[in-house]
């Protein structure tokens, strides 16, 4: 369903039915959409028993990974040295993904409270919202919500009289693609350069400051007050496929009719369903090119292949993936060998410049790929891009190098036809 | 130490923010962040005072003040444009609103205008892809562009 048009056989939205400005306020929250009782609910509860039901309701990390979340939490150790911290992710950075934005921006206060419930649970007293800097009105506004928190009891000391302590700052990135990773996101958190830490041991052992952290992303830990307050199997049940719990938010952009932000039960809507159905379809009724289902690391889908589901392991299966559903929609007039070169480029800008393979391979891909756009390119050119691709993936500490890999060699090996044209002819087919 | 630049609003600003990290150097972006809303980019002056507030090497400060694009370590005009030109922007015509902005102010990318009232950027994606082509203006979000709504706001700033 989209965000006009509830049927009355399935449950309401979870997140987009409230997106409007006048959901922000406290007093929306705690009047019309029964905010806070999540929190006195969990407080009822053993800290255990609220990590059992996030993992009953096959809660998987909404950022890319699909990590399941109760897992996540059930890494942190009960006893520690050192202090616990729950980081939420809000980089948002994987481009083709706007979902977090709206969250923060029209429902602070699920946001808030699902890291109340979070941190209570693993037993953490310090939280940290990491938004990407360019959101500076997105912080100011959580920034307000949190204001209205401490002011009402919920956040602070003693949070309803239930003797837990937990302090939320958020904490502006300054423009860093590599900051989304999550020890990257430390680093910068820390006050340094986001360079992505070299695991193990897991931010779970050593996190922010050198203690046991979670971070999890924003539309994970705005589902946790919907699980307390409503069970960890009615949750589960709202996936339609296994393994997956909840609904999703997908991020449609690119050449469909109808771009926005949309949210179905996870597993029960295809690529093809979402593009024609909900999207209404290609701009100008042109023809399909391409798909990039999961933001702009993942390998792109060809036209033939938009009968997926949209979830994790349908994806997976298929050599692509869902990342954090960010869904770039290509038309048939696109030179596929230009997006390629837009694609690597970003990748170089944004190689944090620690790892070889990432920091000189991700450079020299887009050498190669803008001078075969620009019909400069050599017969050898492909076979070099995807040794060069195959000597970057799996080579990094982080995952920015395989996300830069993924999509050269599939566009090469799905686009051959096109990028053999551009070398043959000495120009794009299409200029 | 020479006569302070930042004023006594940044300094209280961070007062209020250190009791929420456990260390100090953890205040080094949203100093940085503060300094340069006061000064508009951050000149070597100001990265020293904000490495005397924080208690380390100025080496130190511009370490990580050059790791991140948001921080301006040269001098930018009272109108910073950055338009996202990454994927999604670009599907819906990213590049044909640089261009613009290139003919209409006389610039080119990473430049700014003689009189110091634009900087122009390109930038990579600001997460409003559904609203795409986007740009950012200052601190502020501009969606759903076209050359002609792109066209009227370069007007009005430039009055």
């Amino acid at each position: 369903m989209g965000a006009n048009s509830v049927s009355s056989s399935e449950p309401e939205t979870l997140y987009i039915q409230h997106f409007n400005e006048e959901s922000r306020p406290l007093a929306f929250y705690l009047q019309k959409m029964g905010g806070y009782a999540a929190a006195k609910k969990a407080f009822a509860m053993t800290p255990d028993s609220i990590i059992e039901e996030v993992k009953k309701a096959n809660l998987r990390g909404r950022g890319g990974a699909g990590f399941p979340t109760g897992m996540k939490w059930s890494f942190i150790p009960k006893q520690s040295p050192k202090p616990k911290y729950l980081v939420c992710n809000a980089d948002e950075s994987e481009p083709g993904t706007f979902k977090d934005r709206d969250i923060m921006r029209y429902t602070p206060h699920v946001l808030i409270e699902g890291m109340i419930i979070g941190a209570y649970a693993f037993g953490a007293n310090n939280g940290y919202i990491y938004i990407r800097g360019e959101y500076v009105r997105e912080a100011k506004l959580l920034n307000e919500a949190i204001d209205e928190a401490y002011k009402a009891g919920y956040l602070g000391k003693n949070i309803l009289g239930s003797g837990f302590n937990f302090d939320l700052t958020v904490h502006r990135g300054a423009g860093a693609y590599i900051c989304g990773e999550e020890t990257g996101l430390l680093n910068s958190l820390e006050g340094k350069r986001g360079e992505p830490r070299v695991k193990p041991p897991f931010p779970a052992i050593s996190g922010a400051f050198g203690g046991p952290t979670a971070v999890n992303n924003v539309e994970t830990l705005a589902a946790v007050p919907h699980i307390i307050n409503r069970g960890g199997e009615w949750f589960s049940k709202l996936g339609k496929i296994e393994k997956s719990g909840g609904t999703r938010l997908f991020c449609v952009s690119g050449h469909v009719k109808k771009p926005g932000l949309y949210e179905f039960n996870a597993g029960s809507v295809t690529l093809r369903e979402l593009i024609y159905d909900h999207c209404h379809g290609i701009l100008g009724d042109k023809k399909l090119k391409a798909v990039i289902p999961g933001g702009s690391s993942a390998p792109v889908l060809t036209a033939d292949e938009i009968d997926v589901v949209l979830d994790i392991e349908p994806l997976m299966k298929i050599g692509s993936m869902l990342g954090s559903c960010g869904i770039m929609v290509v038309s048939e007039d696109t030179c596929v060998v230009q997006l390629l070169a837009r694609i690597t480029k970003f990748y170089a800008h944004e190689s944090c410049g620690q790892c070889t393979p990432c920091r000189e391979g991700c450079k020299w891909m887009e050498d190669v790929i803008e001078r075969i756009e620009h019909g400069h390119g050599r017969e050898q050119d492909l076979a070099l891009l995807l040794d060069i691709a195959d000597n970057i993936n799996g080579k990094t500490l982080c995952a920015l190098g395989d996300a830069a890999a993924g999509p050269v060699m599939s566009f090469v090996k799905k686009f051959r036809a096109d990028f053999e044209a551009h070398i043959r002819g000495g120009k794009c087919p299409n200029a | 130490m020479a006569k302070k630049i930042l004023s006594q609003k940044f300094y209280d600003e961070m007062s209020k923010l250190e009791p929420r990290y456990p260390t100090k150097v953890a205040l080094l972006l949203p100093a940085l962040h503060a300094a340069q809303d006061e000064t508009g980019w951050l000149p070597p002056e100001v990265l020293e005072e904000v490495a005397e507030y924080i208690g380390i090497h100025p080496a130190q400060v511009r370490e990580v003040a050059s790791f991140y694009t948001m921080y301006n370590l040269k001098p930018v005009g009272k109108y910073h444009l950055k338009v996202c030109t990454n994927v999604a922007c670009s599907l819906r015509g990213a590049e044909g609103l640089v261009a613009h902005c290139e003919k209409k102010l006389d610039i080119k990318c990473g430049e700014t205008t003689k009189d110091r009232k634009f900087t122009l950027h390109e930038e990579e994606c600001l997460g409003a892809c559904g609203t795409a082509p986007a740009m950012m203006l200052n601190n502020d979000y501009h969606e759903n562009l076209d050359v002609q709504a792109l066209d009227r706001l370069l007007d009005s700033l430039a009055k």
